[in-house]
């Protein structure tokens, strides 16, 4: 009785999976190949097409063996190409020794695309970015060059920046500058640097990187916070930021000074690019740095599916079953990706706080400006300080 | 400057001792991807 309910499970089985695969060849012709892939799926697929793999990704054998694999079934119920398919898809039941959630995927194909980005277009288009961007500053200095302080110094300064906004703006700066190298030596190690130094020069510059673009790391976060708290306050939208972008922040043109607050629309970019650019290279560091903890890309495609955005630039859904290498791939080439963009933004904060403009370091050196230079790029909030002073001044004179 | 130099050695510290707690913590590749089964010592 037993025999004849499992041969007509068995009959069952194999006519469902016929069925699903007479279905599965609604589209290209594989009868000469028995359902297997065709030379033309083969060509597609070298030819870099996106292929429907449907036909295959499911045919693992996998019905086919739970009817035999039962407690005491015999084994052998998947051939050796299904267990292959099953390992390519990442379907295969894998059991290994404890070594974290990427032992169990012994092939991940997605790889192969991960690392022709970022040995191609992520290096190509990155190095790029960034020097054009040093040859447009270059260009600007030549042509502008330096931003003068138009009108005549009163040899008096204005507290711009206290000790502790310097102590975080130099936390953060020194951070980013080291993470920045660092992690060019770390992307650009094998195709520039090894061919100038050769491997075991660049064996302990390699070893020694990555310890400090691990570590420095944090230094990078805390002061993240510590600007974002300071200085939040000071760079929500303001009225004077429109008449500010709408004449370039006068760096076009000599003797044209829009009125600014404490920061003007310019340094608002950059703060808010610092902000959500650092914020999100240092989720992305996070997630690289404990490996397969921290995925955060299978959730993020998700909601962003669900707002439609992908759909919209169309894209599709985007995949949100993720194997554990992928969700480090997409992490790295997000992290190297906004870091780029991000290097590019401080060149030109670096140039126009030091050789582009006249004045505007000792903001962040000794934190003392020059009154004029302050009422030139600055003049709402020199205003503010002003009448903040005389208030004081006022409640200080004692009474005769 | 001096405020400038202060922070690029507040840099240093955080980093050695972020690496002593985490080490510490057992957040090294040696202890959170082998077990008792893998001996690499």
């Amino acid at each position: 009785m037993l025999r004849a309910i499992l041969a007509l499970l068995l009959t069952l089985t194999f006519l469902s999976s016929a069925s699903a695969q007479s279905e599965g060849m609604a589209q290209p012709d594989r009868s000469a190949t028995g359902g297997a892939q065709t030379l033309e799926d083969i060509m597609a697929r070298q030819r870099g097409e996106k292929i429907d793999d449907s036909f295959r990704r499911g045919d693992t054998g996998a019905d086919a063996a739970a009817a035999l694999v039962g407690q005491l079934g015999t084994r052998g119920g998947a051939s050796d190409p299904e267990l292959w398919r099953a390992l390519r898809f990442g379907s295969a039941d894998i059991r290994t020794q404890y070594g974290g959630p990427a032992a169990g995927v012994l092939i991940q194909d997605g790889g192969m695309r991960w690392l022709e980005f970022r040995n191609g277009p992520l290096k190509t288009y990155g190095a790029y970015l960034l020097g054009i961007t040093l040859v447009l500053l270059a260009l600007f200095y030549f042509i502008r060059g330096k931003i003068r302080i138009d009108g005549e110094k009163t040899g008096r300064t204005i507290e711009r920046f206290k000790s502790f906004e310097r102590f975080g703006h130099w936390l953060l700066a020194g951070s980013f500058i080291i993470l920045g190298i660092t992690g060019l030596i770390v992307l650009f190690g094998r195709k520039v640097l090894i061919p100038l130094f050769g491997h075991e020069a660049f064996s302990p510059i390699a070893i020694g990187s990555k310890w400090v673009h691990n570590n420095v790391s944090w230094a990078f976060i805390i002061a993240l916070v510590m600007i974002f708290a300071m200085w939040v306050v000071h760079n929500l939208p303001h009225k004077s930021d429109l008449k500010w972008l709408a004449q370039g922040g006068g760096i076009f043109s000599k003797g044209k000074h829009p009125p600014a607050k404490k920061f003007n629309a310019g340094q608002k970019l950059i703060f808010w690019s610092v902000i959500v650019l650092g914020g999100s290279i240092a989720a992305s560091g996070l997630s690289l740095m404990f490996p397969f903890d921290l995925p955060m890309f299978a959730v993020t495609f998700e909601k962003l599916n669900a707002l439609g955005l992908p759909q919209l630039l169309g894209l599709g859904e985007l995949r949100t079953t993720l194997a554990p290498h992928e969700e480090m791939q997409y992490a790295q080439a997000w992290h190297a990706i906004v870091s780029f963009v991000l290097i590019a933004i401080v060149f030109a904060h670096i140039y126009i706080g030091s050789v582009g403009m006249e004045g505007a370091y000792d903001a962040m050196g000794s934190g003392q400006v020059e009154e004029q230079w302050a009422r030139e790029h600055h003049s709402l909030w020199v205003e503010e300080v002003k009448a903040k002073e005389g208030g004081v001044q006022k409640d200080a004179t004692p009474a005769e | 400057m001096k405020v400038m130099l202060s922070a690029f050695v507040a840099i240093a510290v955080i980093a050695i001792g972020s690496n002593m707690i985490l080490m510490q913590a057992g957040f090294s590749s040696q202890d959170r991807t082998t077990g008792s089964a893998v001996r690499i010592d």
